[in-house]
């Protein structure tokens, strides 16, 4: 079985990451290539890089930050934003994308999907969903991050993944930026739907809502304003997985491993003497 | 020794960005050809691949490089390794999307993995592998190492040939080995520090080898 993956979100407008709420405030970060770089030497499992403003400008990826932020990751990069032809797809994938994400050409050019599908294989094409609640267990297609449409959320799961999706990644517009958790009766229901991996996006606050979609049968856990917080960010989510049973793999020099980590992702009872101790600990670069 | 040369065989099938970035980590030369030349001039090859089986097939007839690889590969016993789809091209045949008849340079046949309860398709993510037997490939590797997984197909071939497997609702081949064919399911480019590992675990290989390629 696959071990649980946290994914990296890393939201976009153009080359500046940033911090989403409600898919309408944001807040900047810094450059994507240093989000990617940071990313990747925090252990996380995959990136997936959006540019959110590429349809809405009505301009294609910006492939030379592709390629830059390709050279730093060594864990495979998904990218989206503005993909709704083959051509673009392909000319991502040469820019070192190993996967892209369509979300948009969805519903507006279905038909890219399955054609990216039979060019470049479905393990390479992600459909990203984006939901909004409309009523108990009635969910809704977002389109373009801000306009509700009348297409339900299952019913369109379904039929990506049956014409060519190889993953979905599903937003709750109502969750994200909020810290209060997966919507998981969203998350479930498509999950049941489909017989492809259903990556979870939007709401994660504290380490326990990691642990709370692995629990509800989800290994394929997103987030983005999460790990913005703290350069350890990664690796406590991960430890704090671990010690509930989850099966997470660990790869930074750094691990906490003897150390216990709380629901929010922190120390818990941080031992005076060991920080002092570590603040001089040298921890010897593994050359490969 | 001099460093080795590394060719990437480019067949248009592959993220061949992310297996030269993985490269270049490890300061490793190499280039990204097709050409016969090129070929010619490595001292090992990587067979990368993304994409469907017999699009992969295609594109090698209609680069004419199968002959290239073959005269290197099988008549002159150049180190290779197969990732993901390239492993795969190895086989005889696959049944992805068809049938098709593979490079044929081990026994075997590539098979749909099939979805389960709790086992969806593509297999996709990080996942343990089980060693079989040793291989100067997992040097510096623990026991079960995770890789980066993605793929709807899996190889069928003798045991004998297995040096790793991985579950997925079932036990499958993650890796394989026959004299100088190196085979991996999973994507070393994409496996972080273990893939990078076996990366040079690869290349160091193919130095000590380099100008002496009668080995068992």
């Amino acid at each position: 079985m696959p071990e649980c993956r946290l994914i990296g979100a890393v939201v976009a407008k153009g080359n500046w990451a940033v911090q989403s709420h409600g898919f309408s405030r944001y807040l900047p970060i810094g450059r994507t290539t240093v989000v990617v770089d940071y990313l990747n030497r925090w252990g996380i499992d995959e990136i997936a890089l959006i540019d959110i403003d590429a349809t809405r400008e009505r301009r294609l990826p910006l492939f030379d930050d592709i390629t830059r932020c390709a050279s730093k990751c060594l864990v495979p990069l998904a990218v989206g934003g503005g993909i709704n032809s083959l051509g673009t797809m392909e000319r991502l994938l040469r820019s070192g994308a190993d996967k892209v994400i369509v979300n948009s050409a969805a519903l507006s050019n279905p038909a890219v999907i399955t054609e990216g599908a039979r060019n470049f294989g479905d393990q390479c094409i992600i459909v990203s969903i984006d939901a909004v609640k409309v009523g108990p267990g009635v969910y809704r297609v977002v389109r373009g991050g801000v306009t509700p449409t009348d297409t339900e959320v299952v019913e369109h799961a379904r039929r990506v993944a049956e014409i060519g999706a190889g993953e979905i990644l599903l937003n709750s517009v109502d969750r994200d930026g909020t810290r209060q958790g997966y919507d998981l009766g969203l998350l479930n229901a498509v999950a049941a739907a489909v017989k492809i991996p259903v990556i979870a996006c939007g709401g994660v606050g504290t380490a326990r809502h990691f642990l709370e979609g692995y629990e509800a049968g989800l290994t394929s856990l997103a987030a983005a304003n999460y790990f913005n917080h703290c350069e350890h960010s990664v690796v406590l989510a991960k430890r704090f997985l671990q010690e509930h049973g989850a099966d997470v793999r660990v790869d930074t020099p750094f691990t906490y491993a003897d150390l216990d980590v709380n629901d929010r992702g922190r120390l818990a009872g941080p031992n005076e003497q060991l920080l002092e101790h570590l603040r001089f600990q040298y921890i010897e670069e593994e050359v490969i | 020794m001099r460093p080795v040369t590394i060719t990437i065989i480019d067949y248009g099938m592959g993220n061949l960005v992310s297996v030269s970035n993985a490269l270049s980590a490890l300061h490793v030369p190499h280039s990204i050809s097709n050409r016969a030349a090129d070929i010619d001039a490595a001292d090992a090859l990587i067979l990368p691949g993304v994409g469907a089986f017999g699009a992969a097939m295609e594109n090698l007839r209609r680069l004419q490089v199968i002959d290239t690889l073959r005269r290197n590969v099988v008549d002159k016993g150049k180190p290779v390794l197969g990732i993901c789809l390239g492993m795969q091209l190895f086989a005889e045949t696959s049944e992805e999307k068809g049938h098709f008849e593979g490079l044929g340079w081990i026994r075997g046949n590539v098979r749909a993995l099939r979805p389960g309860p709790t086992v969806r398709i593509p297999h996709v993510g990080w996942t343990e592998i089980v060693r079989q037997r040793g291989d100067c490939l997992y040097g510096r590797l623990g026991e079960h190492p995770s890789f980066y997984f993605d793929h709807s197909f899996h190889l069928e071939c003798p045991l004998d040939l297995v040096t790793a497997k991985f579950c997925h609702g079932g036990e499958f081949v993650a890796a394989i080995r026959k004299d100088n064919l190196f085979g991996v399911q999973f994507h070393p480019e994409k496996s972080h520090r273990n893939g990078l590992k076996l990366l040079r675990n690869f290349v160091n290989q193919a130095t000590a080898l380099q100008g002496n390629l009668q080995h068992a």
